[in-house]
């Protein structure tokens, strides 16, 4: 393995940390009632989010859904921001309009956050449509869940995307592998006629790729090809990333039901029991996985990844602290931003 | 010197300058004119710009989303979305997503799409291919909304629509493309938000929407051979739009007649007379008038489909009986 690799690996460990214990925050407010609505965590699905990130290029566009939190931390947005918009407060990365279904930083290429399931296939095509027309190799992907593949406006816009060989990497978060989800009626592939997702996408002649989503490197090398179809003019490219609905997580109101991340799971120093828990400890959870991943290569790296964790962990609760303590928007704001100034 | 045109040309002027002056400006739909005599006149667009003009697949909801997501990542597309009746596939596409992009980001980002239609009860369309959409969409706020109802005016708003960093939906009545009017010698933008007065007087407003501004000048030439002059007033822009205008043009006639070819329910009609209703209650000296269609689909038949649809004859009935409505 050479050193481009390992550093690669300590950058996705950092990302993806962060993004845990990003979430694990964000739960823990939602259970204590400090923000209103239901919210949707990225827990178990990191890999991909940080993997495909490191794919792209600054200029390429990103649209993404309801469960977007991890895919705008993965592109560099800034912690504090973003739970203040979830929170709804005025230093939100959206001031407080859009909350945790719509965080969006069009400063770092994002289009729209939708909600609406679906959408973010078909504005993913027109940002694709919008970068082969500005001519500058750049592309646009796009993140949803397979849920998205149950909508008509999926398929009209693969069709447009083949039919008119848009630079687009369609990445579809399938996490009902293994899905509690479906015991509980959630949103699994159960309601999906095809069994194999490709198949949809394959049917329009657009090459489709799956690979395990919760391994960060896995993911990384396949989006990065598919940067590479893209700018080279090949038109657009569907990824199935398989993850699984992180162990006991409820749909809408997660609960936190692996409890806090113990990265000792992955360094040794705490025992994994046989619990309900334990296969997704020992073979799920993608932040232990990275981490054990990064101590096979070198065991010295125990104490590293510890600290890594507490200084991740520290960085968080000053964010908490912080975002707790922030205003509210004014009122007489409420009706700012309907239209954008320099209107006709 | 003014000079003839019809709609259908100002509007492809509109096109073609735009695309001059703009290289992220695409026409996606290449048929925005329709299956009538004057659709020829789209081929120049397609001449002089072969690789922005696009024909989509039979997709309204993807066709609007795709022209969303352009937007947002920086095109200025103007997208054809056909009959207004296919607009509702459409719907979430533009409400959703286009209407709520600025304030969802916080305004952070713009989604400066133009959409386009045909609406309108165009002849024989039956329920499904004769329904106008304009009033509907009144309700979503963050989409600028444009009703062009003659040459002289299409080629200035399209230029804004184009030119704006908003979403923008244009609705051109099928039955007014072919219609001439005088355009300006000079092409310039129109400014969205200023109602035009397509016609002096002073004894009851006409406020008229798109074709039905053509049955409104009408009206008043037959209620001038009556001794009624009647001032007709085109607001041109639904979203921004001109309340004082027609609030000024109310304190000099005290009568107020609005025409829209919608069922009379939440029509753009309803919407306009509640605000004068609000803000010029103390100038009336009649009640409003909705000339609007029933709430009923549109019939086939064109003496059914005839009867219902607003025309010069029943907004001229609506002033004469608001003239009279003083005597009583
Ligand atoms: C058009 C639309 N219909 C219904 C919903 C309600 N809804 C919210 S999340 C969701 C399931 C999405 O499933 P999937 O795309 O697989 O994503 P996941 O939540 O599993 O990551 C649904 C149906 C919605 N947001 N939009």
């Amino acid at each position: 393995m050479n050193d481009e690799i390992r550093q690669r690996r300590w950058t996705f460990l950092k990302q993806m940390m962060l993004i845990r214990r990003f979430e694990e925050a964000v739960a823990t407010a939602g259970a204590e009632k400090a923000f209103p609505g239901h919210y949707h965590l990225y827990i178990g699905q990191e890999a991909t989010g940080v993997g495909a990130m490191a794919a792209l290029g600054p200029s390429d566009k990103i649209a993404t859904t309801h469960r977007n939190h991890g895919h705008v931390l993965a592109r560099g947005a800034d912690p504090e921001a973003c739970l203040a918009e979830i929170m709804g407060r005025a230093n939100g990365i959206n001031r407080g309009r859009g909350g945790t279904i719509h965080l969006c930083d069009p400063e770092l290429g994002f289009l729209q956050t939708s909600g609406v399931v679906g959408s973010v296939v078909g504005l993913a095509a027109g940002g694709g449509y919008a970068c082969k027309l500005k001519g500058d190799g750049s592309l646009t992907a796009a993140f949803f869940g397979d849920g998205a593949l149950e909508e008509g406006i999926a398929f009209e816009c693969l069709n447009i995307a083949a039919l008119w060989g848009l630079p687009v990497i369609f990445i579809c978060e399938n996490n009902s592998a293994d899905a509690l989800g479906m015991a509980k009626g959630g949103y699994p592939t159960l309601v999906h006629a095809a069994n194999d997702l490709r198949s949809i996408p394959g049917s329009l002649g657009i090459e489709a790729i799956r690979v395990d989503g919760t391994e960060v490197e896995e993911v990384h090398r396949v989006v990065a090809h598919a940067a590479a179809h893209c700018r080279a003019g090949k038109g657009p490219l569907f990824i199935e990333t398989v993850t699984r609905r992180w162990a006991g997580s409820a749909p809408l109101w997660p609960e936190l039901a692996t409890g806090i991340t113990d990265i000792g799971m992955a360094t040794g120093r705490t025992k994994i029991d046989d619990g309900p828990h334990s296969y997704w400890y020992r073979h799920n959870d993608p932040v232990l996985k990275l981490a054990r991943q990064i101590l096979q290569d070198d065991h010295s790296a125990r104490m590293q990844i510890e600290l890594l964790d507490e200084q991740t962990q520290a960085h968080m609760r000053a964010v908490v602290e912080r975002v707790h303590q922030s205003p509210y928007p004014e009122l007489a704001t409420a009706t700012d931003f309907v239209f954008a100034q320099g209107a006709a | 010197m003014p000079h003839q045109k019809t709609y259908a040309a100002a509007f492809v002027d509109a096109l073609l300058d735009s695309m001059s002056d703009d290289r992220m400006v695409t026409l996606i739909g290449s048929a925005p004119l329709g299956l009538g005599p004057e659709r020829h006149l789209t081929e120049e667009l397609r001449h002089q710009y072969p690789d922005r003009v696009l024909d989509p697949p039979t997709a309204e909801g993807g066709v609007a989303s795709v022209g969303a997501g352009a937007a947002m990542a920086g095109a200025r597309p103007f997208v054809d979305l056909l009959t207004g009746s296919f607009v509702y596939l459409a719907w979430t596409q533009i409400v959703n997503e286009a209407a709520n992009g600025h304030y969802m980001s916080g305004g952070k980002l713009q989604v400066p799409v133009t959409y386009h239609c045909l609406e309108g009860v165009r002849g024989a369309g039956a329920p499904q291919h004769s329904q106008s959409p304009h009033a509907m969409l009144w309700n979503a706020p963050g989409v600028e909304i444009v009703i062009p109802s003659m040459a002289s005016d299409v080629y200035g708003l399209i230029r804004t629509a184009i030119a704006s960093p908003n979403p923008t939906m244009i609705f051109s009545h099928a039955k007014i493309l072919g219609i001439e009017s005088d355009v300006p010698p000079s092409r310039t933008p129109i400014p969205f938000g200023k109602a035009d007065i397509k016609r002096h007087g002073r004894d009851v407003t006409i406020v008229a929407l798109s074709i039905c501004v053509h049955h409104a000048l009408a009206a008043a030439v037959e209620l001038a051979e009556e001794g009624i002059e009647a001032e007709v007033i085109d607001p041109r822009t639904l979203v921004p739009f001109d309340e004082e205008t027609i609030l000024a043009s109310v304190k000099r006639t005290g009568r107020l007649v609005i025409a829209d070819e919608v069922p009379q329910r939440a029509s753009a009609a309803s919407e306009i007379a509640a605000t004068i209703a609000e803000r010029g209650f103390d100038y009336l000296k009649a009640p409003i008038s909705r000339v609007t269609r029933p709430d009923t689909p549109i019939p086939f038949s064109p003496a059914l489909e005839q009867s219902l649809i607003p025309s010069a004859r029943k907004i001229a009935e609506a002033s004469r009986a608001l003239c009279m409505y003083r005597n009583q």
